[in-house]
């Protein structure tokens, strides 16, 4: 018996603590229980409506030592951090006597994907919530005990203190089941005014590890008897396999066993690098059949236009007739495929003991995960549980989620042994679900009062999700000998939308319609990357706005603000143009140019406004954003400096989506396999300053900020190139020869 | 079996010579700052130091590295005892997955090693061949001048291999 594969829930949360987490009693199903016995009552916030009880969430031991549980991943964001100031704030205790405990089947409640900018919506308020109410169970335990009313009580440190000077720490006060009880769906919450954790730039836990070379990433870890497994991918999609002679790989030094099963193919060394040597020699060995047809690269605006879609209306307004469009303007923006570009490629750790199978991995959903790991296995997913720990930030669904069922598949194969897989950097680049092309087509009139009279936009892309659920979804799954079919893809439903994301303006206009059409037929592998359509459809937004502005000749800030009843929409816009500097008369120095954008990620998360001030090099082309200052209103704010980082992160990341990336393939292969080709931003493209100012939301909901600023970012520097050289430019990426061709034009 | 100087200890290792400075590293000494990004040379997640220099560890074979002083980033302080470099990152928060960033630093600390007051553009230019895929990019800049004055005043030795 391995210790970390069998390790038994019961044995686990039982071990010597007072409390024992509501897993331990009702088995795996218990994670994903309804709350249906609270139907009548108003659901409790966040993840607790469908994990309600509190000891899903909290944990509290006889020594009074606390542990937080999350469903979510840490993905390199911070929020285990913010998690635990959180629960620190809310229990009162002192924040380095907390323990985080993420994302893992065998521990922590079902919270889907760590996607979508949620993770401090679902399982923040989750922790918030449970937290609070746990401490008022512990404030009634101790009424009840020095026989005082609760409010002549106060907590401090992890105790509970009377008027009169008695004391009882948490340890002491907690009981068996105390936090097995359903949450209420309000909860004492401390006033913001008091916080003292809460809103306060506490150094991420994850941190001192990372610079001093601790183990941090499932990259890092080493098992007992660990050995390592590299696969052999096709050269293309749909490619077969018709012929591999596997002997003389199979006696290279250190070869373990080659792996075979279909289009599967993978060998396992005793040391890394012997198997990236055998690895390599399985790939000369191997004879596929290619049969894939890409489209034509330079066309694929075109293809997406001309495949079928399904066509819905997912927004109509008809106001006052409007009293005859002045000026019309239309124009066509454009996405390419992009890739989430890990640094680290994808890895993950498999171990078969007995009928058990243990995945530690990087993926966004271990229970999704799981599921799907297990429907390749063809076992029952208890048999399964997926573990989660870091790896390189994946931006999406990156190859977390196939390096997993590759590692799963392979110790299968060499059962007891737990086996790494790292994936090579061009497996990575070109095996990885891609971020989908997209088309958007926009059309407008603005009235004689030089606002907009009435507003057309319609979107063309594929799903911005085919991430697993199914077996179908994992690329071993695929190419096993009895594969599965890929799951058929699915727009993402509205609100929050895929390819729809913020496709609905933000903006009151008097007329608008809002047509997405959603195209089932995929070129290209393709699934989530961070925003999603947002990204797109922002960029084409606050880029058309510009457009506006400029005919109508207004201010675009002005202009923004003329269109936007929303007020903390107002006041973010305001903030960022006057940290800017904003003003009307402005004037950017030559071959300077300003540009302005905004949105509210999914018109219900954060609200990013962002300035950018960028400079073109007329000869080259070269476009640099050179200054950047944005404005952020994410609700509540737990780590301003955590928030303060994401927003920096997302208009670098954004700057060099914008400037420099597009997946480049041929007929038949992705060809953009590595860094040089597929370049993205370096440092000589680092702005030299990005100011962040943060709105703070005493008391309001946690807005996710971990995707609200890609799409401001890339529209604020589309509008500063084209206020630098008077081009707009609409196909991106914006890159030195599109811009040096549109300046010659 | 070759001797690897790494981190001021000799180690015997028992490795193919093609077998690259990193997968040692790694593998055989299970050092994990040094990090697999691309495996060729692209990216700079695996850089350590060598005789002062900032090397590309997943393009060098170790039969290169015979007599040489190899410093990870577990080789310049601990998490309980941060060298000047790993306290400024720490202070200026300068990550976020955090996957890059052994090897920024081991760069860093190059540049720093010979060059205790780098410019702004001298740690760009420096920087060019590394890539962060989170956009951490300001505080990493930050991060190296932080380090700078750290040393500056508190007139620190480094402790990574002997000046080239």
């Amino acid at each position: 018996m391995n210790g970390p594969i069998n390790l038994d829930r019961r044995q686990v949360l039982a071990g010597g603590g007072a409390l024992i987490v509501s897993f331990s009693l009702h088995g795996t199903q218990a994670q994903e229980q309804s709350g249906s016995t609270a139907s009548a009552l108003p659901k409790p916030p966040g993840s607790l409506k469908t994990a309600p009880y509190l000891d899903s969430w909290l944990r509290i031991e006889a020594d009074g030592s606390v542990t937080v549980f999350s469903g979510k991943a840490e993905l390199g964001q911070g929020f285990k951090t913010a998690f635990q100031q959180i629960a620190a704030e809310q229990l009162d205790v002192p924040f380095a006597s907390l323990k985080v405990i993420t994302a893992d089947t065998g521990l922590t409640a079902n919270e889907g994907y760590t996607s979508g900018s949620h993770s401090m919506q679902d399982s923040g308020t989750a922790i918030l919530n449970a937290a609070a109410q746990a401490r008022a169970l512990l404030v009634a335990e101790a009424a009840r005990r020095f026989e005082l009313p609760a409010d002549a009580l106060r907590t401090e440190h992890g105790v509970v203190i009377a008027s009169d000077g008695r004391r009882l720490t948490y340890g002491e006060l907690v009981a068996d089941g105390m936090l097995h009880v359903e949450a209420q769906p309000t909860s004492p919450l401390k006033d913001p005014a008091t916080f003292t954790v809460m809103g306060q730039p506490i150094p991420r836990v994850d941190i001192p590890a990372k610079v001093t070379g601790g183990q941090a990433y499932v990259q890092d870890m080493r098992l007992p008897g660990m050995v390592h497994a590299r696969v052999v991918r096709p050269p293309s999609y749909g490619a077969q396999l018709t012929a591999c002679d596997t002997a003389a790989v199979e006696t290279m030094p250190g070869v373990v066993k080659v792996v075979r099963d279909g289009n599967f193919l993978a060998v396992v060394a005793d040391k890394e690098f012997r198997a990236v040597k055998a690895m390599n020699a399985l790939a000369a060995a191997a004879t596929w059949q290619e049969t894939a047809r890409l489209p034509s690269q330079d066309d694929v605006a075109d293809v997406l236009l001309g495949l079928q879609s399904q066509d819905s209306v997912i927004f109509e307004r008809a106001g006052a007739a409007a009293a005859g469009g002045k000026t019309s303007l239309e124009a066509t923006y454009t996405r390419p495929y992009q890739s989430h570009g890990s640094i680290g490629p994808s890895c993950a750790v498999a171990q078969q003991a007995g009928d058990r199978m243990t995945v530690w991995t990087h993926t966004q959903g271990v229970y999704p995960d799981r599921q799907a790991i297990a429907e390749m296995l063809r076992v029952p997913p208890a048999k399964v549980r997926c573990i989660h720990v870091e790896g390189s930030g994946c931006y999406g669904h990156n190859g977390a989620d196939d390096v997993a069922a590759d590692a799963a598949l392979i110790a299968r194969a060499i059962p007891g042994t737990p086996v790494r897989v790292q994936w090579m950097r061009e497996q990575e680049h070109a095996w990885e679900p891609f971020g989908p092309a997209m088309v958007t087509k926009l059309k407008a009139s603005l009235g004689a009062d030089g606002k907009i009279a009435d507003w057309n936009f319609e979107v063309w892309s594929n799903t911005h999700s085919m991430r697993p659920g199914g077996a179908g979804s994992l690329l071993a799954a695929q190419h096993m000998a009895q594969p599965f079919d890929v799951p058929a893809p699915k727009p993402l439903p509205l609100p929050e939308g895929g390819g729809d994301r913020n496709a609905i303006p933000i903006y009151t206009f008097p007329n608008a319609r809002i047509v997405h059409h959603f195209v089932p037929e995929m070129p290209l592998r393709i699934s989530a990357m961070r925003s999603l359509g947002a990204y797109h459809n922002v960029f084409s937004i606050e880029s058309f706005m510009d457009e506006l502005a400029k005919v109508a000749g207004a201010d675009p800030v002005e202009f923004r603000l003329s269109h936007l009843d929303d007020v903390r929409g107002r006041e973010v816009i305001a903030k960022a143009a006057e940290r800017f500097g904003w003003a009307k008369t402005q004037k950017p120095p030559r071959d300077r140019g300003y540009g302005f954008a905004f949105a509210r990620y999914k018109n219900l998360a954060a609200y990013c406004a962002i300035a950018s001030e960028v400079e073109v090099n007329r000869e080259t082309g070269r476009a640099r954003l050179v200054r950047a200052v944005a404005a952020v209103d994410s609700g509540q704010v737990v780590n301003p400096d955590g928030l303060t980082n994401q927003i920096e992160g997302a208009i670098v990341q954004s700057a060099s989506w914008t400037l420099f990336e597009s997946v480049s393939f041929d007929d038949r292969r992705i060809t953009s396999i590595d860094w040089q080709t597929y370049p993205i931003l370096r440092f000589d493209a680092v702005p030299d300053s990005i100011e962040v100012h943060i709105i703070n939301r005493p008391g309001q909901p946690f807005l996710g900020s971990g995707e609200t600023g890609q799409g401001p970012a890339a529209a604020s520097i589309a509008n500063a190139i084209a206020n630098a050289t008077g081009k707009r430019l609409r196909n991106l990426p914006l890159t030195r020869k599109r811009i040096k061709d549109a300046i010659d034009a | 079996m070759m001797t690897l100087h790494v981190n001021g200890r000799d180690h015997q290792i028992d490795a193919e010579p093609d077998t690259p400075l990193l997968y040692v590293l790694r593998g055989d000494l299970k050092l994990n700052a040094a990090k697999f990004g691309c495996g060729l040379g692209q990216c700079g997640s695996c850089t350590v130091i060598v005789d002062g220099k900032a090397v590309l560890s997943c393009v060098t074979p170790i039969l290169l590295l015979q007599g040489k002083q190899v410093t990870t980033l577990e080789g310049l302080g601990s998490a309980a005892d941060p060298a000047p470099i790993q306290r400024a990152f720490m202070e200026e928060q300068a990550a976020q997955c955090g996957y890059c960033i052994a090897g920024m630093m081991m760069r860093g600390q190059a540049l720093l090693m010979r060059n205790s007051k780098p410019s702004d553009a001298e740690i760009r230019a420096e920087l060019g061949s590394h890539l962060c895929r989170c956009g951490t990019h300001m505080r990493i800049l930050r991060a190296i001048h932080r380090t700078a004055r750290l040393m500056d005043s508190a007139k620190l030795s480094t402790t990574a291999g002997s000046a080239p």
